[in-house]
């Protein structure tokens, strides 16, 4: 299960919809261990694509050396689709690398961009196996 | 010489998960195959047809070969090489 803040999830809505018709991507990042997305960390979609979205390397460096310096890991990795479900492509699942991570998708489709509501669901892949999860959206969190 | 390697999470396996480790070689090329006899299986999670996998990233003192030469970037005493799986997907 995912348990995330109500301030982080509705900035993941705001900036797939700021970004689409292009995928927006990001990370949350959180205390090593802690399972707690706390930092979220927008980043540029060095594709700038409908269809695809990636890091650009240079911003990849310096993300994985802030959080090493924060000891901090990625708790969520989140992308969005634009034009289909909130669910792991093919290619998702390929070049998912990080199995501790919870990966987000959320789906700007059918004039979600705009108003309505934006499909959010969170997965584990690991070796290639998806695994849906539950949401959990809290206020704050306990501790 | 020592050069630290900085390792991925997804290639800890390979390092009895050590998140740095120590190689040694002229070139990133040297350095993998340096790797590779002490942690078999990785140089190809590397490295594919003799260049670096389209979605690994590989940098030398914080720069990414791949604007410095590819896996022929040289490498010396004291320098750090840091391996990171790209982030990206697609619908």
């Amino acid at each position: 299960m995912l348990t995330i803040s109500r301030e982080l999830h509705d900035e993941i809505i705001a900036h797939a919809r700021r970004d689409h018709p292009d995928e927006a991507c990001g990370v949350i990042a959180g205390a090593i261990g802690s399972d707690t997305p706390t930092r979220l960390i927008p980043m540029l979609n060095a594709a700038m694509s409908p269809t695809f979205y990636e890091f650009d390397s240079g911003d990849l460096l310096r993300l994985y050396r802030d959080m090493d310096d924060n000891d901090e890991e990625p708790v969520v990795i989140y992308h969005s689709h634009t034009g289909t479900e909130a669910y792991p492509s093919r290619t998702d699942i390929n070049l998912a690398s990080e199995p501790g991570a919870h990966y987000v998708l959320v789906s700007t489709r059918d004039g979600a961009h705009e108003a309505g509501d934006v499909e959010f669901r969170s997965y584990r892949i690991i070796d290639s196996v998806v695994t849906e999860e539950e949401v959990r959206v809290v206020e704050r969190y306990d501790h | 010489m020592t050069i630290e390697v900085r390792i991925p999470t997804i290639l800890r396996t390979y390092t009895n998960d050590e998140r740095a480790v120590d190689a040694a070689g002229d070139d990133v090329r040297a350095v993998i195959a340096n790797l590779e006899s002490n942690y078999e299986g990785i140089a190809e999670r590397l490295v594919e047809n003799g260049e670096v996998r389209r979605f690994v990233n590989i940098y030398v003192n914080d720069e990414d070969i791949r604007f410095t030469g590819g896996l022929e970037t040289a490498t010396s005493d004291g320098d750090t090489v840091v391996i990171l799986p790209a982030v990206a997907g697609g619908c």
